[in-house]
């Protein structure tokens, strides 16, 4: 159970290629991250591949901070 | 000019499809030849790629059936390790007067021809999305471009689909997936096979060409989009139809 804030974090900074330290539990996908819709699609996908699990298009679309990857898959992962 | 790609063709048991499916297997693609019911026909066209030293499968799938849609992608991957080509052919016809159209005929050929073109395409974006490239090339039709009298759910149909090949471009083109239609005029196949003397003899009136399309003119143009060489194409409709619409 490695810590999952550092896995997410470094899917998004590969991703999105942010520095780390803005990539934060409060931090917006879009709005503080720079990515666009397309980009958080290709995120789910890759924390789908990384934590091998489904993430449902319904609750990927609930998905809009750094926190919410983490409390989802803390939630749905075990 | 397509080795190492691999090919899925939707509806590639006959008719335009099967041409489609020979000429990018020829071209070095791998190629999956989707079939609804003809199962029969689409282990011809796998044995023909296979004598030509080609790689196929043929997998049986109901593209308006979003789950069977998924395994065929699935199953695809699976096999050949990747998806670089998918063409959306798969295509019926339920033709009748506007007055006269049954509501199921609507729906089927809304289902098969315009849903399943966008459950494949879906399908096959989260895998191009990955790869970083992808082409994705819908059979429309001239009709969906001018209207036809007897083909309200066929001609809506063509015509969704080349509103959502535009869309499609609009929004894989930053993953550089390029997404086209071709819209084939009269080509003779079994689906215009069935049609009246009369009406095909009225409908050469108005092809400047004087003459009918094969599958190999539709198939042709596949290669060349599905090749390095179109990629500065996206979003577009190409009229394969010896003039008929300008």
């Amino acid at each position: 159970m490695a810590d999952v804030l550092e896995r997410v974090s470094k899917i998004v900074v590969d991703r999105l290629g942010v520095d780390a330290s803005e990539v934060k539990p409060e931090a917006s996908f879009k709005e503080d991250l720079g990515a666009d819709s397309l980009d958080v699609v290709e995120l789910v996908m890759e924390l789908e591949d990384e934590f091998d699990m489904e993430i449902s298009d319904e609750d990927a679309e609930k998905i809009t901070t750094v926190g919410d990857v983490v409390n989802y898959i803390n939630s749905h992962n075990k | 000019m397509l080795n190492g790609k691999t090919a899925l063709v939707t509806g590639a048991s006959r008719g335009i499809g099967r041409s489609i499916a020979l000429h990018l297997a020829k071209a070095g693609a791998k190629i999956a030849v989707n079939y609804s019911g003809s199962e029969a026909k689409a282990n011809e066209v796998v044995d023909e790629i296979r004598a030509h030293g080609g790689e196929a499968i043929a997998i049986q799938a109901d593209v308006s059936n979003s789950e069977s849609v998924n395994s065929m992608i699935k199953q695809v991957i699976d096999e050949f390790g990747s998806l670089d080509i998918l063409v959306n052919n798969a295509g019926i016809t339920r033709d009748n007067l506007l007055m006269r159209m049954k509501e199921e005929e609507w729906d089927a050929v809304i289902n098969t021809n315009l849903k399943g073109v966008f459950l494949c395409t879906k399908a096959v974006s989260r895998q191009m999305m990955k790869q970083r490239s992808g082409r994705i090339i819908n059979i429309a039709s001239i009709v969906g471009v001018a209207g036809n009298p007897g083909q309200a759910n066929y001609v809506a149909a063509k015509a969704g689909v080349i509103g959502l090949t535009k869309t499609a471009a609009k929004e894989l083109a930053s993953r550089n997936i390029t997404v086209n239609s071709i819209a084939p005029g009269f080509i003779e196949t079994d689906m215009t096979h069935v049609l009246e003397e009369t009406v095909k003899s009225e409908m050469l009136k108005t092809i400047p060409l004087a003459r009918f399309g094969q599958p190999d003119d539709i198939a042709a143009l596949v290669v060349f989009l599905a090749s390095d060489n179109s990629g500065y194409i996206t979003g577009q409709t190409i009229h394969v139809d010896g003039g008929m619409v300008m």
